[in-house]
């Protein structure tokens, strides 16, 4: 790890990297990260952040199992369906969707009589609970179309071994089929993690508090252009760093060779 | 002991497979009693390979009727199997043994034996291991017990392979052209393993290319041409004098 930074070639961008946090670090205003009211919501930020990038990965991959297998090998009324959930959640922009349901179809529920006397008010008029649904939906389109490959790609011959052997089918799926799906999906997967977070800055459109909307917020308010920015980039890249090992540990622990 | 004496562990009485318009079977007729080893052989596309997934039920037969241990497998008129947990139990305790291995690459050979025996037979994880090291040590592979099949050569695969299904201690075995996949090198070996289950008084039905093989380790051969049984009988007899002209003519080509 240490012996693999001594290149030259890589000393020479680690130096411009340092060089660049270095004057970032002595000639920026960073003041306003002593405000302790900054700081709160700093940490309410990507506190938000994190849950909004686990919840909806969490959500979005328990859709998306049954939307790939439904794609690969389900009857063509499951198949159906889940293909064309897919295909319009990947052909439109996650911003649309976004405004779509909460500007929507969340507008529509105040016409509804007793709703807003109801229990479910609460929930039905917090965007925070919007970002989650359009988040976790984008994440079961996109990992529904790898599952359905996935899916396909464990070998028919591993599944019949299964079967002869007298597994029940749901035992199959449960101990042979997913298990492999999932592994292979792995690298995809650790790649989708990072793009999903990069995707949660969209719910600051609709009024969630994430890391994004903070530093905006502090931006208009100290009226720094460039510093709030360089934060939030120090936070998307210390969180991708953490993703990205997170998946290296899962694909370490299977010894692979492709085949 | 007569042949007659012994009970019946496999039967199938007038067996007929099509997929689609073709018919790949034409009505075969097996009997394995406990102890038989009955070796399958024919050309490619004779319905040999059928045959035997028709045993259990891997290839629904389109009529025809199957009896495993003296039960007979329910039928529906269109050949299908009616009750899927007798299909389970049947197939439980028949080891079948595949021509491409296919243990499962995202577990290690130990955890390949223990798999159906702790997860789905409900056998103690411990009584499971012992009897998956014995079995390992037993096909030679004693120190693999850690390995991912990818890891391994082919003949070490379809030894363990041999050994999963051997863990599930099974009342007979089924093997489908076992060797067929392997370098020639590594033949030897998986048949050496093959060999040693049917000295030990084994139930076995056995496809297979390996003529000579099935010479010595058969009690019984069966001839298949065109999805019918063309000859049969003792392995003396149907290779040392063959009585129709084709599979004279067989034996020929892969002599």
């Amino acid at each position: 790890m240490i012996r693999s930074l001594l290149i030259p070639r890589r000393l020479v961008m680690l130096a411009i990297a340092l060089a660049i946090v270095a004057l970032v670090a002595i000639y920026g205003r960073w003041d306003w990260l002593a405000n302790p009211k900054y700081q709160a919501l700093i940490v309410r930020g990507i506190g938000n952040t994190l849950i909004l990038l686990v919840l909806t990965m969490a959500i979005g991959m328990a859709l998306a199992i049954p939307l790939g297998l439904a794609q690969a090998v389900g009857p063509w009324w499951l198949a159906m369906p889940a293909r064309a959930f897919c295909s319009v959640i990947r052909g439109t922009p996650l911003l649309l969707q976004l405004f779509l349901l909460y500007y929507g179809i969340g507008s529509l529920f105040p016409g509804i009589p007793g709703l807003r006397e109801s229990w479910a008010w609460p929930i039905l008029r917090d965007a925070w609970y919007y970002a989650i649904l359009g988040l976790s939906l984008s994440v079961a389109g996109y990992e529904g179309e790898v599952m359905r490959g996935a899916f396909k790609a464990v070998p028919h011959g591993q599944l019949e071994a299964a079967r002869a052997m007298g597994m029940p089918r749901l035992t199959i799926f449960r101990r042979i089929w997913l298990p492999q799906a999932l592994q292979r999906v792995l690298p995809t997967l650790g790649g989708e993690t990072v793009l999903q977070l990069k995707a949660t800055p969209l719910v600051a459109m609709i009024t969630v508090v994430d890391i994004y909307a903070v530093a905006s917020r502090v931006r208009s308010e100290t009226l720094i252009t460039y510093e709030p920015l360089m934060l939030l980039a120090v936070v998307y890249m210390a969180i991708t760093g953490v993703i990205v090992l997170i998946f290296r540990w899962f694909e370490g622990r299977v010894p692979q060779r492709v085949a | 002991m007569t042949t007659t004496d012994r009970p019946e562990a496999i039967r199938v009485h007038d067996l007929h497979k099509s997929f689609g318009t073709h018919e790949v079977l034409k009505g075969v007729s097996l009997t394995a009693r406990e102890g038989d080893v009955v070796a399958i052989i024919g050309g490619s596309g004779s319905g040999k390979s059928t045959m035997l997934r028709c045993i259990n039920f891997l290839e629904t037969p389109s009529s025809g009727g199957i009896a495993v241990a003296g039960e007979p497998v329910s039928m529906r008129a269109d050949g299908t199997p009616s009750d899927r947990r007798q299909i389970e139990r049947i197939r439980q305790s028949l080891g079948m043994v595949f021509q491409n291995f296919n243990l499962w690459t995202h577990r290690t050979v130990l955890e390949n034996l223990i798999e159906v025996p702790v997860h789905v037979l409900k056998l103690p994880k411990d009584q499971a291991v012992a009897r998956a090291r014995k079995l390992l040590a037993r096909v030679g592979l004693a120190e693999k017990e850690g390995a991912y099949p990818a890891f391994m050569s082919g003949g070490q695969q379809q030894r363990a392979a041999i050994a999963r299904a051997l863990c599930m201690e099974p009342k007979a075995m089924l093997f489908d052209e076992p060797t067929s996949a392997l370098d020639p090198e590594l033949v030897g070996e998986v048949l050496q393993v093959i060999r040693a289950l049917a000295d030990e008084g084994r139930t076995m039905i056995l496809v297979t290319h390996e003529m000579k093989f099935a010479r010595e380790v058969a009690s019984h051969v069966i001839y298949l041409h065109n999805g019918r049984i063309e000859e049969e009988g003792p392995p003396d007899q149907l290779f040392g004098a063959p009585k129709s002209d084709r599979l004279k003519q067989f034996l020929k080509s892969v002599a």
